[in-house]
Parts: C-alpha cells; structure tokens; sequence
C-alpha cells in the first residue's frame, strides 16, 4: 500500500528546495532592506477573524474545531492576519510600519501546477501610509523583488478597484443585484455575459459602450489619457502612482482599467504581476484602506502577495525561452 | 500574425472556425490540406479535440481559442476569459425523455429522484439545484440517446442543435437549459501583455 497526500499538496525533494530557498533568500533581503520586517503568524486562526474581512474570493476553505468547541480555520492569505497582528501587537505604534512575511496560506482552489491548496507566498504590507506615496513605495519593493527572484520580462498590472465601481454610480445604476451580476462578469472576465447584462439595464448606447470598452483598455501611459468624466478620478489617481515611479519601475507597468480582483477588501490601486513565459499571474497586491478599521485600528495599507511557486515555474519557463 | 497562437477544436466548429480565420486574414489552407498535423506555427494555428481547448488557453499554451459556451458553462471554474459570442455553432442544452407521459416527472413524484444521463454532469446538477428537484446523475461517454431507452435513466441532458436525433430515438424536449454558441476566449495572461495583436483581431472581427 501506498500512503497518499491530500489532494492539491505535495512533497517538496532536495533540488526544488535548493532553488526556492536561494530565491526567497534573496528576495528577503530586498524586503529587509526596504525596511520591512518579517513577521510570522498563526497558520490557524479562528474564523471570527478571517469574518470580519470581506475575503470572497478566497475565503479560507479548511476548518477545524479545538479541544474547546472553537472553530479554527487554516489562514487563506497574510494579510487578515497581519491586520489582526497591527490592531493588537501595534496598537500603540505610530504608523508607517512595515512588514514582510514567508508563509503558506490554503485554499480550496481546482489542484494543477502553479495551484496548490497549500501555497508559500512572499509579501510585503506597508500600514499607514496613503496613495501616491506608499502604493509607489510598494511597487517599488515588488519590482526589485522581482529582479532579485531573477525574473527579466515581467510586468506589473495596475488597475483601480473602485473604477468601476464609480462608473456605475455614475451612470445610475444602482440595484444590488445588477452591480453584483455586472462585478462578478467582470472577476470572471465573461465579457460576453458582462454585453448581456449591461444590455439588460436599459441605458442609453454611449453609457453602455462605455461600460463594455473600459474594462477593455489596458497598455501604456496613453490608456489614461483620453477617459471619459466619470473615470478621472481613479485615472488621476493612477496617474498619480505612476508619476511617482523611478524609470525602470514605471517602465512595467501596464495600465489596466479591466483589473478588478475577486478579493472584497482591496479599495484603490490593485496591481497583477504576469511573465509572458507563463500563462498565469504570479502575484496581487494592492490597497485595503478599510481592512484594518474592522479590527478597530482605522489605517490606510497597500501590500502584495508573490506565489513563490509560480514565480519558480515563471523564472524556469524564461530560462528554457532564452536556451531554445 | 504569428504573435498569437489560436486553439482552433478539430469538431462541430472547426470549418466554422476556419473560414471565420480566413476573413480574419489568417491562411488555414494548410490546416485544411493537413488532416493529421496538430501543429502550424506559420499560421499560429494548433487544433485538438473541442474538450482540450480550454485547457491549452488556460494554461498560456495557446493565447486565444475557440469553444462552444456548452464547454465554458462545464467548467465555469476555468480561468479564461470569455471575449466574443461569434454567434455560430448554435445549439441548446435540453432536459428530454421519452415521448408520451413524462416518465422523469413521474419518477420524481413517485420515488423522490429521477435517474438523468448526461455527458454535462455539473450543468445538469445545477439546473435541478436551481429548480428545486431531486436528480441523479448517471455519466455516461457516448451516445446518452440511449441510456432512457433502455430503463437506464428516466431522462437525459444533452445538446441538441436540429432535434434531429432526440427524434429519430423516440425522445422530446421537456426543457430547454442554456443556449450555446461558439466563443472566443483567451488567456488572461496573454490578453494583457499581447494587448495591441489581439485588440487588432477583435477590431477586424467586428468590422465583419
């Protein structure tokens, strides 16, 4: 007989462990030097915390009970966590503060290469800190953690989560249940189901367009320049980010009115990190200025995740690019 | 052209799919001569079995594809991005029985369930979750038309574009369930950084 895993686990051998060691180590000093911390937390929570944020899409998938009848959940990202930690270990502290962490997080997510139940991520969080300024800061930490990591064609996605959101304030739409359907189409990049469903609301066809080609436009500096009104605000934003950019950072960016994370709590600013190697992304981030107020600390905060094992899978398919 | 890699469903939509490639000025003549070949990178183009579509697009291993909304509503976890209804390969996704008395209604007043054969099994579970009833489901791989003419189910899901074949076995429509027609999809990856090459795509699309 053989002994099996669970499902969407695996077993890491010497080789891999070698590599994604030299690779997080380096990534870590990046971290470390930029000023962020490492800090560790729980991989079990109770579920009271993981409740409190609006996670969605990422929900934790893995509960248990204690020896006490308590419900406990296996962590789904770092960043609830670290929210809980600043309320508590740092309640005191004068912000900014800054933190980075190593750690797995689970989710109940379809097993395949790239998409494990148990997963390592690599992240920063900066507390405290308001856009422009911090969400530039952050970028930049992610951009040299990247070339650290060794990643040479990588770009980063930077979309704005209230975006959309605005748009259809604008344009009146305001029934719970379409602006859910619209921003679910939208997550799913159903493009056809988002035609169908803008089509329902009746508006006028200039309105409509422009519910169907912004989620569209995505690119350089010019995707910013012509935005109808009700855009500006989020455009002046991004706009604004990116002015604080050095060259080599700013040069990654993909401007991206379409990027709308599944996650609940991100705010303004979300950003995507892809590599033309692979066809899946390798990391989020992005601002969460409401998250921390839930666990009575009211801070703005930015951060991102890296999944260090498709940033692993990323670096070797940009390897075999360059030999073949 | 070369700069997408399209997965083109060696199926019910493939000459569909290759005469929209044509108008789209992409030259499919060596896929048309080339039965056998997989393969066309002059051409951007690799074909495989209608199923395998989505995964080739969802993994970057091509950056855009071709399916029926029948394979997207399957496997709705799926990270693909839904781009185009290209408005072809129309068909319907149809609850059917025997004709006469319904027997799977009868089956679910009498025993509680009914016994449905179906190669969609998550799309035939939904819509009896969404509708309230009790169903089980019976997978099956080939021809389903059979499976309620031989007692093994009381009704089946399945597609149907003509109605030809519930017909000809003796079948009828009880209920339609989704309307599917061919998509185009992509990566998601692939849609942000090849933005420019397939934007211009789906402008020569729409100006058809």
């Amino acid at each position: 007989m053989v002994d099996r895993i669970p499902s969407g686990t695996r077993d890491f051998l010497p080789d891999e462990m070698r590599e994604l060691r030299a690779m997080t180590d380096r990534v870590r000093q990046v971290f470390e030097r930029a000023g962020y911390g490492e800090v560790y937390t729980p991989a079990l929570e109770f579920e009271g915390t993981f409740a409190r944020a609006n996670t969605s899409a990422s929900s934790p998938a893995y509960r248990v009970f204690d020896e006490q009848g308590n419900v406990l959940v296996l962590r789904s990202d770092m960043t609830v966590p670290i929210a809980r930690l600043v309320a508590t270990r740092y309640r005191d502290v004068d912000p900014p503060l800054r933190f980075c962490y190593f750690a797995h997080a689970y989710r109940g997510v379809r097993p395949q290469r790239g998409q494990s139940r148990e997963f390592l991520q690599a992240g920063i969080e900066l507390i405290g800190a308001q856009s422009p300024e911090g969400t530039a800061e952050v970028l930049t930490v992610l951009c040299r953690a990247l070339e650290v990591a060794g990643l040479q064609n990588y770009r980063v996605g930077l979309g704005d989560a209230s975006l959309y959101p605005a748009l259809l304030d604008r344009l009146g739409v305001r029934d719970d249940d379409r602006r859910e359907r619209i921003l679910t189409k939208l997550a799913d990049g159903d493009f056809v189901g988002l035609q169908n469903e803008v089509g329902a609301l009746g508006l006028a066809e200039q309105d409509a367009s422009l519910l169907l080609e912004v989620p569209q436009k995505r690119g350089g500096p010019e995707v910013l320049q012509t935005l109808p009104g009700p855009l500006e605000h989020a455009a002046t934003g991004m706009r604004a980010v990116h002015a604080q950019l050095a060259p080599g950072v700013a040069d990654r960016i993909i401007f991206d009115l379409g990027l709308v994370r599944g996650l609940g709590y991100y705010t303004g600013a979300v950003f995507q990190v892809y590599d033309p190697a692979y066809g899946v992304p390798i990391g989020i981030g992005g601002r969460y200025d409401d998250l921390l107020a839930q666990f009575g600390r009211p801070l703005p905060a930015v951060g991102f995740s890296l999944n260090v094992e498709r940033l692993h899978i990323a670096l070797t398919s940009e390897e075999r690019r360059r030999t073949t | 052209m070369t700069e997408l890699r399209i997965a083109v469903p060696r199926g019910a939509l493939f000459h569909r799919t290759l005469d929209l490639l044509d108008r789209l000025g992409i030259a499919t003549r060596e896929v048309r001569e080339n039965e056998r070949r997989l393969l066309f990178e002059d051409a951007g183009i690799i074909t495989m079995r209608p199923a395998d579509v989505l995964t080739y697009v969802e993994a970057g291993a091509a950056d855009l594809g071709i399916t029926g909304k029948d394979v997207l509503l399957e496997q709705p976890e799926r990270e693909v991005y839904e781009l185009v209804d290209l408005d072809y390969g129309h068909c319907r996704m149809v609850l059917a029985t025997v004709a006469g008395e319904d027997p799977a209604a009868e089956a679910l007043r009498r025993l509680g369930v009914m016994r449905i054969a179906t190669k969609y099994p998550r799309i035939a579970s939904r819509h009896f979750l969404e509708t309230g009833r009790q169903a089980e489901i019976v997978e099956v791989k080939g021809s389903v038309e059979l499976a309620p003419l031989t007692g093994l189910v009381e009704g089946i899901v399945d597609l149907t574009a003509s109605g030809a074949t519930l017909r000809e076995n003796g079948l009828v429509e009880r209920e339609e369930i989704a309307q599917s027609s061919a998509r185009l999809i992509a990566n998601p990856v692939s849609h942000k950084l090849k933005a420019p090459a397939i934007d211009a795509l789906l402008e020569r699309l729409h100006a058809m």
